[in-house]
C-alpha cells in the first residue's frame, strides 16, 4: 500500500463523525469574511444587515481533524417571528433538519461587545459549547477589551481575530478544539421569577421528545430545556410564522403572561451585560468619522444630490461601459456560427447548432457585462455601508407605497435581473412584505428588456442620440413609478398583501472601505447565479423557440420551388432575395408563425402585427429572445442583436399589406410599454414559485402584469392615433 | 416625553418601551432597555425616519416607532462641530 492510500483510508473513517460547527453573529461584524478565511470557500461578504440569507457550509481544518462549518444568517437575537429567522435558532439547537452543532463560533464586534454578547448569552442558556471570535479590532482600536478578561467574564474562550490578515485564526482553531472537549452546560445569567418559573415548567412539560436535550444531546440538560421553553413562550404569539410542533404551540399560547413576565428574560440578560461588560471597556469606540460622513450623505439637500449622483453613475456606466464588451461577445458568437456553417455545410443539424444553440448561448452571455457591472456597484455600495443608508433615505417614499424600506434593495437589483432580486426579498421579515416586493420587482426595467428597448429605439424612434438616451432613462423612471404604484394598489386591494404596521429598524453600519476581493467574489457569485438560474432557461427556451419557428420544414404545395429558382437565379442579388423569401415562407408556415397569425386579432388593437406576435411568443421564454426572434422573422439571421443595422432597417422598411409602414414610432412606443409591463420571463416565474412555495403567486403575477400591459399599450396606441400620431 | 420629541443630538435616557409585543421585544433585544442612553443623530431628508444611536450602534427608526419609546431628556446636545454649517 502506498502512502497516498494510507492518507485516503484515514479520511472516510473520520468523515462519519466529522465535527459540526456553526458560525453565528450579528450582521456587520465581519462574520462572512471570517467564514471565508476559515474555510477558503467562496461566499458573499457584505455590509448590509441581513443580506447573508443563504446558509452556507464549508470545511475547516482543526488541529484534531476536519470539521464542517455552517454559516448562519447574521442575527441580533435567536428570537424569531418568521421561518427565516428560525433558521438561526434551528441551527443552534439542531432542529428543523439541521445537525446539532458540536460547538458554536460566535463573532463578537470589539466595538459593540454588549450588543453582540446578547446572542452569546442566548446560545449559552440553550446549552451550546461556545467560542468567541472577537472581530473589528482595528475599528475598536484602544476600546478593544482584553480577550482573556472578557473570556473569564463570558465563561468561554475569546480569541481576537483579524480575518483579513489571518491573524488569530490558528488560535481560534485551537480554541474550538478545546471547546469540543468540554461538557455541555446550560449557563443562565439571570434567574426567572416565581411566576415565570411556573410558566416555564408548564411549557417545558409540553416539549415534544425530539426537542428535548435528552433526545438532542443524548443526556438531559434541564437548563437547556428551560431555554427552549422560554424561546417558545417569547416567540409564539399567534401572529408568528414559525414552524413549531402543535402541542408546544398550544402550550405556549395557553399561557397568558403579563408584560413584566414577558420582558423578564431580555431585561435579565441586559442587566447582566450592563453590569459585567462596561468595566472591561475602557472607552466608547470613536464613530466620529461615520457621523461626519453621514452629516453630508444624509443631509436633506446634499444627501439627495449624492444619492442621485451615485445612482446616475451606476446606470450611465451600465449603458456606456458595457456596450463594447457586449459587442465583442456578440461578434465572437457570430464568428463562431459562421465558421461552423462553413465547416458543416447546410442542413437541419447545422441550423440547429448555429441558429438554435449558439444563438441561445450568445443571448445569455451578452447580459453578463451589464450584470457584472451592476453587481460591482451594488457590492461596493453594500460593503462600504451606503446601501443601508439608501434604505434610510428611501423609507419615506417606500412606506407611502406600503413597501418595506428594505424592499428598495431588491427593487434596485430588479434593474439588473428580477431573478436575484426576488431571491433578495428574503431579507424581509414578513411573508407579506416579501410577496408584495416579489409582485412588483418584475416591473422594474431588467437588463433583459434593454436589448428590446435598444432595438425599438434604434429602429423606430427618430431623433438625436441624446433624445434616444433620454427615452431610455424615461423607461427606467416609468418602470419604477409603475412598480411603486402597483405596490400601493395591491397593498390596498389584494387581501394577503394588505399593509400591516411593521417596525422599520435597520442598522446603519459604520462606513468601511470595501475589500475588492470580497466585492469581486460577490459580483461573480451573482453573475454565475444568473447564468445557472436564468441562463439555462433562456438557452432551453431559445432552442425550443428555434424549433417552433423552424419546423415543419415542408412548405405548402402552392409555394414556389425556391430551390430551383435559386439554382437558376441570374445574379447573386436575386439569389439572396430569393433565399430571404424562402426563409420568410418557412417561418410563416412554422408552428410559431401559425400561432402568431392566430393571436393577431388580440394584439392588433395595440398596433402589433403577427410578426410582433411571434416575437412576443418567443419573449415569453425571456424578453430578449424577442430580438433574436425578429431576427429570424425578418430573415436577417437568428444571431441578429439589438444593434443589428439590417434588423433595424428591416423593421423600419416593413410594410403592412396595404403598403403602409408597419411600425410607426407610435407602434414602437406601444411595444415598449407592452414590454415594460408584461410578465414575459419564465425564470422569474420559476423563482417566484420557489420562493412562495406554490403556483398561486406566479399565476397571479403573470395574469396581472399581462392584463396591465395589454390595457396600457391599448391606451397608448389608440390614444396616440386619436391625437393624430402614427 | 418620547424619543420622537427629543431635539436632535440631545442625549436622553430610556424609561419604557411601549407598542406591540413583537416590536417591544425587538427594541429591548437591541439594547433599548430602561436606563439606556439614546440620541437622535440625524433626521432623514424627507423628515422620517430618524437615525438614532444606541450603545455605540446606529439604527434607522421611524418617527412613529420612536414615539413608542418613553425617555427623559437631559444635558446639552452632543455634536461634532465640523460640518454643523450644513444643517
Amino acid at each position: 500500500m502506498t502512502e497516498d492510500h494510507c492518507g485516503v483510508a484515514e479520511a472516510p473513517s473520520r468523515a462519519g463523525a466529522r465535527m459540526q460547527l456553526v458560525l453565528a453573529g450579528n450582521p456587520n461584524v465581519g462574520k462572512t469574511t471570517l467564514f471565508n478565511a476559515l474555510t477558503g470557500s467562496r461566499a458573499k461578504v457584505s455590509n448590509y444587515p441581513g443580506i447573508t440569507v443563504e446558509r452556507r457550509a464549508g470545511q475547516l481544518v482543526l488541529p484534531s481533524g476536519l470539521a464542517d462549518l455552517h454559516d448562519l444568517p447574521g442575527t441580533y437575537s435567536l428570537s424569531s417571528r418568521s421561518v427565516e429567522e428560525q433558521v438561526a435558532f434551528d441551527a443552534i439547537v439542531g432542529l428543523g433538519g439541521a445537525p446539532l452543532p458540536d460547538a458554536i463560533v460566535l463573532c463578537i464586534d470589539a466595538a459593540q461587545i454588549a450588543r453582540s454578547a446578547y446572542l452569546l448569552l442566548q446560545c449559552m442558556e440553550l446549552g451550546a459549547r461556545c467560542v468567541v471570535a472577537m472581530t473589528m479590532i482595528d475599528e475598536a482600536g484602544t476600546a478593544t477589551p482584553d480577550a482573556r478578561a472578557l473570556g473569564e467574564v463570558l465563561g468561554c474562550e475569546v480569541v481576537p481575530v483579524t480575518a483579513r490578515t489571518g491573524k488569530g485564526l490558528d488560535e481560534l482553531r485551537a480554541a474550538i478544539d478545546r471547546a469540543l472537549r468540554k461538557d455541555r452546560i446550560a449557563q443562565w445569567r439571570w434567574t426567572p421569577s416565581a411566576p415565570l418559573r411556573a410558566h416555564l415548567d408548564a411549557v417545558r412539560a409540553a416539549l415534544p421528545l425530539p426537542w428535548t436535550t435528552a433526545a438532542r444531546h443524548g443526556s438531559a440538560l434541564p437548563g437547556g430545556d428551560d431555554a427552549l421553553a422560554a424561546w417558545a413562550m417569547a416567540c409564539i404569539d399567534g401572529d408568528d410564522e414559525l414552524e413549531v410542533p402543535a402541542p408546544l404551540r398550544a402550550a405556549a399560547s395557553a399561557r397568558t403572561i403579563d408584560r413584566a413576565c414577558d420582558d423578564e428574560a431580555v431585561l435579565g440578560r441586559w442587566d447582566w451585560l450592563d453590569r459585567e461588560i462596561p468595566p472591561l471597556v475602557a472607552h466608547r469606540t470613536d464613530r466620529s468619522r461615520t457621523e461626519r460622513i453621514d452629516r453630508v450623505l444624509l443631509h436633506r439637500v446634499f444627501g439627495f444630490v449624492a444619492f442621485i449622483g451615485v445612482m446616475t453613475i451606476v446606470f450611465m456606466s451600465l449603458f456606456w461601459w458595457a456596450a463594447p464588451v457586449m459587442d465583442g461577445i456578440d461578434k465572437g458568437f457570430k464568428w463562431l456560427g459562421g465558421e461552423l456553417r462553413i465547416g458543416l455545410g447546410e442542413g437541419v443539424f447545422t441550423d440547429f447548432l448555429v441558429s438554435g444553440l449558439i444563438g441561445g448561448v450568445g443571448a445569455v452571455m451578452v447580459f453578463l457585462p451589464q450584470i457584472l457591472l451592476l453587481f460591482l456597484f451594488l457590492g461596493f455600495l453594500e460593503d462600504c455601508g451606503y446601501l443601508a443608508r439608501v434604505a434610510y433615505l428611501m423609507d419615506r417614499i417606500m412606506r407611502t407605497m406600503n413597501l418595506h424600506g428594505r424592499a428598495f434593495v431588491p427593487m434596485l437589483s430588479g434593474f439588473a435581473c428580477a431573478v436575484p432580486a426576488i431571491m433578495a426579498t428574503r431579507t424581509m421579515e414578513r411573508r407579506r412584505d416579501r410577496i408584495l416586493t416579489m409582485m412588483v420587482v418584475p416591473l422594474m426595467t431588467c437588463s433583459a428588456r434593454l436589448p428590446v428597448y435598444t432595438l425599438i429605439i434604434g429602429a423606430l424612434i427618430p431623433g438625436a442620440r441624446i433624445y434616444q438616451g433620454l427615452l431610455m432613462v424615461g423607461m427606467y423612471l416609468f418602470s419604477a413609478c409603475t412598480a411603486l404604484a402597483a405596490a400601493w394598489v395591491m397593498s390596498r386591494t389584494v387581501k394577503p398583501l394588505r399593509a400591516k404596521r411593521m417596525p422599520f429598524l435597520i442598522e446603519l453600519p459604520p462606513y468601511r472601505w470595501p475589500r475588492i476581493p470580497d466585492v469581486l467574489r460577490m459580483m461573480w457569485g451573482k453573475s454565475s447565479m444568473f447564468l445557472r438560474e436564468a441562463g439555462t432557461v433562456i438557452l432551453a427556451c431559445s432552442i425550443a423557440l428555434w424549433a417552433l419557428l423552424y419546423f415543419p420544414r415542408q412548405l405548402p404545395d402552392a409555394a414556389p420551388d425556391y430551390a430551383a429558382l435559386i439554382a437558376h437565379a441570374p445574379s447573386d442579388d436575386v439569389k439572396e432575395t430569393l433565399a430571404a423569401e424562402k426563409q420568410a415562407a418557412h417561418l410563416e408556415n412554422s408552428f410559431g408563425g401559425r400561432i402568431g397569425h392566430a393571436i393577431e386579432p388580440l394584439i392588433s388593437p395595440l398596433g402589433f402585427d403577427w410578426k410582433i406576435g411571434v416575437g412576443i411568443i418567443g419573449a415569453f421564454a425571456a424578453r430578449e429572445v424577442f430580438v433574436s426572434t425578429l431576427g429570424i422573422v425578418y430573415s436577417v439571421g437568428a444571431d441578429a442583436d439589438e444593434e443589428s443595422e439590417p434588423l433595424r432597417k428591416a423593421l423600419r422598411d416593413a410594410k403592412r399589406s396595404d403598403g403602409q409602414r408597419a411600425y410607426s414610432p407610435l407602434v414602437g412606443l406601444s411595444l415598449m410599454i407592452f414590454f415594460a409591463l408584461a410578465m414575459q420571463c419564465m425564470s422569474t416565474l420559476a423563482v417566484v414559485r420557489r420562493e412562495t412555495g406554490g403556483l398561486r403567486w406566479p399565476i397571479f403575477l403573470m395574469t396581472y402584469m399581462t392584463v396591465l400591459a395589454w390595457i396600457a399599450s391599448f391606451v397608448v396606441y389608440q390614444g396616440g392615433r386619436l391625437l393624430g400620431f402614427g | 416625553m418620547t424619543l420622537a420629541d427629543i431635539p436632535l443630538g440631545r442625549p436622553a435616557t430610556v424609561r419604557a418601551v411601549d407598542g406591540g409585543r413583537a416590536f417591544r421585544r425587538r427594541l429591548l433585544e437591541m439594547g433599548l432597555v430602561p436606563g439606556t442612553e439614546v440620541r437622535v443623530i440625524t433626521i432623514a431628508p424627507l423628515g422620517d425616519p430618524l437615525q438614532i444611536e444606541v450603545r455605540g450602534g446606529q439604527w434607522s427608526m421611524r418617527r412613529s416607532e420612536a414615539s413608542q419609546i418613553v425617555v427623559d431628556g437631559h444635558g446639552e446636545p452632543v455634536r461634532s462641530t465640523s460640518l454643523r454649517v450644513l444643517r
